[in-house]
């Protein structure tokens, strides 16, 4: 397990590292000026010039990516071209809104979509079995952002019952008033993801329902609820975390659509306005701490598969036993 | 000039445009009020302020945006003078100045007993830093080109400003209203501020609001609320709903005539029609064929219904106009009627031209609201007369290299934002190469006029000329709509730019 934590860990960093390559390479190929952001309309080629030399953009692209990394080293995300702040307390300031917005809303659809799933597959041949699969599926047919407005229109402006966006200006400092406002945005969120859960949970675990192993297991006189607790749940939940990790990896990434919709200060926002601005600092900062969250979660899901299912151990980690 | 701005509702590419304008679109309005009967309010009232238009950072000579003098022009910092809603320039910190007869030097008098949110009081060490603040080489201040003729800043005592210029300038004193007068020991501006305003800030939380707090030690009448909160919005639904919720009382400048409707039927709500500075224009390269030729812009000016435009755009809000000049600039006048919608004119200064078959052009279009459309409906106007409009659909970034800055176009669409600005048909190298010797004399002229008679009197030569010349076509003027709770009263109408006065908003309990 040892050698095993050691060669993912230098897998991460080496994705890490081509990641930001790739990041600073794409950014520099966008058309467009940062300059132009700069400078007012009038401006002449001097000051243009100035402007240029004051964020670095007209240094050499290798010179600029060593600068970047050397920052990134010590741990600081550089400055803003456009309001010349840090990022790297932006950042932060944005992931206070973002993680709790994500892991609630991956909770709540791990919540739904694992007993939902579980019946629509036990229970694939009654009516209300049908139902719920039907349901699923149009779950994830339904774009993020309809969602969204729909969820406002019932829910905020129509019973009043919950604000139609924005983040209190204290933060958690208010933390009933921020709760109260991350409600319809964690709903969104869940909704879409837990009918795509819903999905993979019921395929998971009609696998588990025709196995071998579960009719061996109750031809051996265990009842459905044991065998399924002793044995199947545990084999379906191998593929579903897996899938779990991929869905929470992109949700935080895609959580820029609900955060505009629902007018939130998170990391979404302040990727779409820094990529509108060629502000390149903001977009390597979000993007690149993006990156590592999404490589951590894939190592997390990895690390949890293994530990459930003893016979990955074997297999992913190249012999080291 | 300038663009965008106030005009667009969602798109985050605008921000870009947005700060670049910004250059350009500091000018300003004055406070004037919603004209609402006061009656009694509440004193002690937060007021919540809807807007799309966040600062980058606070300070206005460091690229902090349209956002920063929206929410600290006239708020937390003050200048030596101020707009008023309906563009006339008031004594705010100067309590008095004087012109020198040859009208190069300004002696001004500061106001006594003005402190500033830290304590320390106003003297006029802190107007020369202010004003060289603007001034200094890393600025990126929008008035910096138009302050380049102040020479020497002097400080005889310390209540005494003297400014000496290198040549006349009439605008001096209006360009003043755009200096915010800051503590010289005052850092981290970025952050934080210290000016002498009725308001000082509370709390800045980027990416979601800016609060401003009655400020105690004012030296005028204090805010007639205690406290108001700026929330911003990126998109002009999330904008609406907020009002609709009553999570803002008042929208700065609606952006959705589409969302107007649900407002106007709803008497919780006004719905204010204020005179902007915006201009949607079309604006032709007079140094490219075949708009070289004064009667084939007029031709083109006068085929396009500018009129059924701005309803299908903005519905019954908006104006015409028919020059650069909106009605808040004191050279106004009425030009519609020159190079008016005719069709039958059109054709026959075509064949003038000769033109009578026609020709084709491509028109360089901004890819945000509400260019494609104005464009699709010039194409459809212009095929009347035989003209061939190709759309050529730019990003603002393609515009400012390829258009503003190469000059490499035959025709484009742009928003203007600025007041005042006339006078960029008096410079030839401007983007659309307008060059008459004689407009640009009178510019010049006008900017070293002793009077502001005799200025408005060549700007409105320069206005009938240009207009005369169809130099571009101005297709309308934008509307200034801001959407306000019923309870509220004294917010600015017009805004003119970016300013947003809050001081005499009122609340009703």
């Amino acid at each position: 397990m040892g050698r095993y934590l050691l060669r993912r860990l230098a897998f991460l960093l080496v994705s890490l590292a081509l990641a930001s390559v790739v990041l600073f390479v794409l950014l520099r190929l966008l058309p467009g000026d940062p300059a132009n952001a700069l400078t007012s309309v009038g401006a002449s080629p001097e000051q243009i010039a100035a402007a240029r030399h004051s964020i670095g953009s007209d240094r050499p692209l290798p010179e600029q990516f060593t600068h970047w990394l050397g920052q990134l080293t010590s741990g600081d995300l550089g400055t803003s071209f456009v309001s010349s702040l840090p990022v790297g307390p932006e950042v932060t300031a944005r992931l206070n809104v973002t993680v709790p917005l994500t892991l609630a809303a991956f909770v709540l659809a791990v919540v739904i979509a694992v007993p939902v799933g579980f019946v629509a597959a036990y229970k694939r041949r009654t009516w209300y079995g049908a139902v719920l699969s039907g349901i699923s599926q149009l779950g994830i047919a339904v774009p993020v952002f309809w969602l969204g407005m729909i969820l406002i229109a019932v829910f905020a402006l129509n019973a009043g019952w919950l604000p139609s966006g924005g983040f209190p200006q204290d933060g958690w400092a208010a933390p009933a008033e921020a709760v109260r406002s991350l409600v319809l945005p964690v709903v969104t969120i869940a909704l879409v993801m837990g009918a795509s859960l819903i999905r993979y949970v019921r395929s998971a675990t009609l696998d588990v329902l025709g196995s071998d192993y579960l009719r061996t297991a109750r031809a051996l006189g265990a009842s459905f609820p044991k065998a399924m607790w002793r044995h199947g749940l545990r084999n379906a939940s191998v593929p579903v975390i897996s899938i779990l990790g991929i869905e929470l990896a992109s949700t935080l990434l895609g959580a820029v659509v609900v955060e505009s919709v629902y007018a939130l200060p998170g990391l979404g926002s302040l990727l779409a306005t820094g990529i509108a601005q060629h502000d390149y600092p903001v977009v390597q900062g979000v993007l690149f701490v993006s990156t590592l969250a999404v490589l951590l979660i894939g190592f997390a899901a990895d690390l949890i598969q293994r530990v459930i299912d003893p016979r990955l151990r074997g297999r992913l980690s190249g012999g080291a036993r | 000039m300038s663009k965008n701005s106030r005009t667009r509702a969602s798109l985050y590419g605008t921000a870009t445009l947005a700060t670049l304008a910004l250059g350009l679109t500091a000018c300003g309005g004055g406070s004037g009020g919603s004209g609402a009967s006061s009656g009694t309010w509440d004193k002690n009232a937060t007021v919540n302020i809807g807007s799309l238009y966040e600062p980058q950072n606070l300070d206005n000579t460091a690229g902090g945006g349209q956002g920063v003098t929206e929410a600290l022009n006239g708020n937390v910092y003050e200048g030596l003078f101020k707009l008023t809603d309906d563009g006339k320039v008031e004594k705010l910190l100067a309590q008095n100045h004087e012109v020198s007869k040859d009208g190069l030097t300004y002696t001004f008098t500061l106001r006594d007993g003005v402190k500033f949110h830290s304590g320390k009081e106003l003297t006029s060490a802190d107007v020369k830093y202010s004003l060289e603040k603007v001034l200094a080489d890393d600025s990126q201040s929008a008035r910096k080109s138009n302050l380049e003729v102040v020479k020497d800043i002097a400080t005889p005592d310390a209540k005494t400003v003297k400014v000496t210029l290198s040549k006349k300038s009439i605008s001096f004193v209006y360009n003043l209203s755009y200096v915010w007068i800051i503590n010289s020991e005052a850092k981290d501006l970025k952050t934080t501020e210290d000016g002498t305003g009725p308001y000082k800030l509370a709390k800045w939380t980027r990416g979601s609001a800016l609060s401003l707090d009655r400020f105690a030690g004012y030296w005028g009448d204090a805010a007639a609320n205690k406290k108001v909160v700026f929330h911003y919005y990126k998109d002009a639904s999330a904008l609406n709903n907020a009002l609709l919720t009553n999570a803002v009382d008042v929208v700065t400048s609606e952006q959705s005539p589409d969302a107007l409707e649900q407002f106007k039927s709803n008497q919780n709500y006004k719905v204010n029609d204020g005179d902007s500075t915006t201009k949607l224009l079309l604006a032709f390269n007079d140094k490219a064929k075949p708009f070289t030729d004064v009667k084939v812009r007029q031709a083109v000016s006068a085929a396009i219904d500018d009129k059924k435009l701005l309803e299908s755009v903005w519905g019954g809000y908006g104006k015409l106009i028919g020059s650069m000049v909106p009605p808040t600039d004191p050279w106004y006048e009425d030009l519609t009627d020159v190079n008016a919608y005719d069709v039958t004119k059109a054709k026959k200064l075509l064949s003038e031209a000769g033109y009578a078959k026609g020709f084709s052009f491509t028109l360089d279009t901004p890819n945000y609201d509400p260019h494609p459309t104005a464009a699709t409906f010039i194409k459809s106007q212009l095929a009347e007369v035989g003209i061939t409009v190709k759309i050529n659909t730019i990003t603002p970034d393609e515009w400012y290299t390829k258009v503003y800055k190469n000059h490499d176009f035959t025709a484009t669409l742009q928003e203007h934002v600025n007041d005042r600005d006339l006078v960029w048909y008096g410079n030839p190298d401007f983007y659309w190469g307008y060059d008459n010797k004689q407009v640009t004399r009178w510019v010049e002229q006008a900017e070293e006029a002793s009077t502001t008679e005799e200025q408005t009197e060549l700007l409105k030569k320069v206005n009938e000329k240009t207009a005369e010349d169809a130099a571009s076509d101005w297709l309308y003027l934008y509307p200034q709509i801001v959407v306000a709770s019923s309870k509220l009263s004294g917010y600015p109408l017009n805004g003119l730019n970016s300013q947003f006065y809050a001081y005499d908003i009122k609340k009703k309990g």
